[in-house]
């Protein structure tokens, strides 16, 4: 029976993700006219200062989220629950809108002589910086951050707190002590689903960076765009190969016990 | 063995899907049918009937199914219009076959390319059931370098590249050149185009080397040019032009004189002007793909767009130099077509440059010949496969450079420095615990045993 149920997800992973999957590994390991050529991965060095900003930027932009998304969750998990709903549908509401729209709208509010620096008569330049890239990143991505660990610490039982505190731990020992290492697996799970949409982001550093320059993302477009899809090719598969690693790592440092990890990949 | 059969299952149906769309015979329409026309055009480039303008598409489909339906055997059209950003995504998705599309707006070196790789058909002019409207573009743009004898195009808009600038940031003196792109003066404030023709072009234009040179030394250095610009750079931009200068963010930048007109439109603190070594001309125009289905209706569909009223109309959507001489005839009276259109080309222009309200802006985008000292065709070429390898990886090039700054290297270090700080930590306090827990264990067992 459960196998009836799962023929739509695996026709649609094989058609869709199995498939293409062989193709970019096809087109990496191929020159122009189709025969095998190990030189796309070897012509990859160039690109090695693009693949380090966008490893560089997500890294940045994913502790950022963390660092606002953690107390965020905290507070939303111990409200009340009846507000706990209101403030994670105000945590979803800028979801409602496009990621392209949202992204193009803080250009137009951000830019130098747009709406803000209009309104209060200032010259703050941000829009074709890094910080800019930044800000979109974690603009755009805190919510997966914030749900994932609001998720896991709104199941950690009640007692565990008062129970911390009976035995004597301060608020700050409750927090570090219990509340953290039991909501490691949102942790995780957040991280994850920041860091890997950050560093293939492409449409963001386009926007707000002013082009100037290029993370992954963008290089692996303009390489379709100009026919050269076999580099393309061999710059997403490495890519993908890169993050498979590095979430292999996380995953191995952080739940070495591998009892309750978070969600990977 | 289930789990093959379906395997094979989902590999059949895919494989049928992809190979399923079969051709529909032009001779196998009958009455009533309704023909989907495919048109595929440059995003914001046609009259489509918002804020009150004319719909072309939506005429296009009314006029034939009124008009030219019988003629066509009782068919219906209904056109399905989408868009492309830039030339190489027009010809990326026509190559990989993931569209059919009977009318395309192609500009002038990717003309050469298409037909040279057989990607367009012979504009069948004859076999019109409707009256050619061929004879009413400009002779000047009849027999471009592209397509010399007109087989595969026909020009739908044409113009030049210049300098937009701001005329309250920009001092006169710095104007008449492309070095105004290099002037330290207004660094920050400076925009550049974001695809590599019109970006090297800028630079090489300045300093009269051959945009189409097939000697790499050339390119080099037109790169040389372009990075010691990129610091004084605010950004690369397509689109994003418009906002950056109708809103003042910056105050230069290169772009076309039919999109100067839309931007001076919504702030007359810009002007523009054509830099005294010369620019890039260029043409867009109307062709047929190879793969289209419908090549006798794209040819009405061309043939439409040619009409007065469509070109008159299009031309005051798009701010675009038309080269309809409906809608502009810079010839007055001795324009060299039939003379039964002289009254109507004087009653369609009269209604452009109504349109138009400012004789200025008129000067702008006609006044595209004469001007510009280079000593070779204004004209992009299409590459040859070696010089467009060479030019992507130099503009890859450009896009790395100065990439890295001190403080992004710098933070990210400390970062995933602290991460692994932490990590190691944690570990080192779960091995330790995990051993406590293990002697206690221990203990607690030889505790028990010695009772």
């Amino acid at each position: 029976m459960h196998s009836i149920a799962a023929a739509p997800h695996i026709f649609w992973a094989v058609l869709f993700v199995v498939l293409p999957l062989f193709i970019v590994v096809f087109y990496a390991f191929t020159d122009e006219s189709g025969s095998f050529s190990p030189w796309n991965i070897a012509a990859l060095a160039d690109y090695f200062p693009i693949f380090l900003i966008s490893l560089e930027l997500a890294v940045i932009a994913t502790c950022i989220c963390l660092l606002l998304g953690y107390p965020l969750a905290y507070a939303i998990a111990r409200a009340k629950p009846q507000h706990q709903k209101i403030f994670i549908m105000l945590l979803m509401l800028p979801m409602w809108t496009n990621l392209l729209i949202r992204t193009y709208s803080i250009m137009a509010i951000l830019d130098d002589r747009g709406f803000l620096n209009t309104l209060f008569d200032t010259h703050f330049h941000i829009i074709g910086t890094k910080g800019a890239v930044i800000f979109g990143m974690v603009y755009d991505f805190l919510p997966y951050m914030v749900l994932p660990i609001y998720t896991c610490i709104s199941k950690i039982d009640k007692h565990m707190w008062e129970a911390a505190s009976d035995l004597g731990c301060s608020p700050i020992k409750v927090m570090t002590r219990v509340i953290l290492p039991l909501s490691r697996s949102g942790i995780i799970s957040g991280v994850t689903m920041v860091l890997v949409p950050c560093i293939s982001t492409f449409y963001i550093s386009q926007k707000l960076g002013g082009g100037t320059f290029e993370l992954i993302g963008d290089t692996i477009e303009r390489q379709f765009l100009n026919g050269a899809r076999n580099i393309g090719a061999a710059i997403s598969l490495v890519m993908m190969i890169l993050i498979l690693i590095s979430l292999a790592v996380m995953n191995r440092f952080t739940d070495s016990d591998g009892e309750d990890g978070g969600i990977i990949v | 063995m289930k789990k093959i059969s379906a395997l094979i299952l989902i590999l059949v149906i895919s494989v049928s899907c992809f190979t399923s769309c079969g051709e529909p015979d032009i001779s196998k329409r009958r009455a009533g049918d309704v023909i989907t026309l495919n048109v595929y055009n440059w995003g914001e480039y046609i009259s489509d009937g918002s804020e009150d303008s004319y719909d072309t598409n939506k005429e296009f489909e009314n006029y034939f199914n009124t008009v030219l339906s019988e003629k066509y055997g009782g068919i219906k059209v209904k056109v399905n219009y989408t868009t492309y950003p830039t030339n190489e995504d027009m010809y990326s998705k026509l190559e990989s076959g993931s569209g059919s599309y009977d009318v395309i707006f192609p500009s002038d070196y990717m003309i050469e390319k298409l037909i040279a790789e057989d990607m367009i058909q012979p504009l069948n002019w004859k076999g019109l059931k409707s009256e050619s409207n061929f004879n009413t573009i400009d002779p000047d743009y009849i027999g471009n370098p592209y397509d010399p004898n007109d087989v595969y195009s026909v020009a739908y808009t044409y113009g030049r590249t210049g300098i937009i600038y701001n005329t309250t940031m920009v001092d006169e003196e710095d104007l008449g050149s492309w070095d105004i792109l290099w002037n330290e003066k207004y660094k920050g404030k400076i925009l550049q185009f974001n695809n590599p023709r019109d970006a090297f072009g800028s630079a090489m234009y300045w300093k009269n080397i051959d945009v189409n040179s097939t000697n790499k030394a050339d390119w080099d250095t037109a790169l040389k040019l372009l990075e010691e610009q990129k610091p004084l750079l605010q950004a690369y931009v397509n689109d994003e032009i418009f906002d950056k200068m109708v809103g003042g963010s910056a105050a230069v930048a290169p772009y076309f004189a039919g999109d100067f007109v839309t931007m001076y439109w919504d702030n007359e603190d810009l002007d523009f002007y054509y830099p005294e070594e010369g620019g890039n001309i260029f043409v867009d125009a109307m062709c047929i793909p190879t793969s289209s289905k419908n090549p006798d209706i794209a040819m009405e569909y061309i043939n439409f767009m040619l009409s007065p009223e469509a070109a008159v109309a299009n031309a005051l959507y798009l701010g675009y130099a038309s080269p309809s001489l409906y809608v502009y005839n810079k010839y007055g009276e001795d324009v060299p077509s039939p003379a039964v259109y002289k009254e109507e080309y004087e009653q369609y222009n009269a209604e452009y440059s109504e349109g138009m309200d400012d004789e200025y802006v008129l000067d702008i985008l006609y006044g595209v010949t004469g001007n510009g000292t280079y000593s070779y065709d204004p004209y992009y070429k299409n590459f040859t496969p070696e010089i467009q390898r060479h030019v992507n990886s130099l503009w890859e090039e450009l896009k790395v450079f100065g990439t890295a700054e001190p403080w992004v290297h710098i933070t990210s270090a400390v970062l995933v420095a602290a991460i692994l700080i932490l990590a190691t930590y944690t570990v080192i306090i779960k091995k330790r615990r995990s051993r406590d827990y293990r002697m206690r264990d221990k203990a607690l067992k030889k505790s028990k045993n010695t009772k």
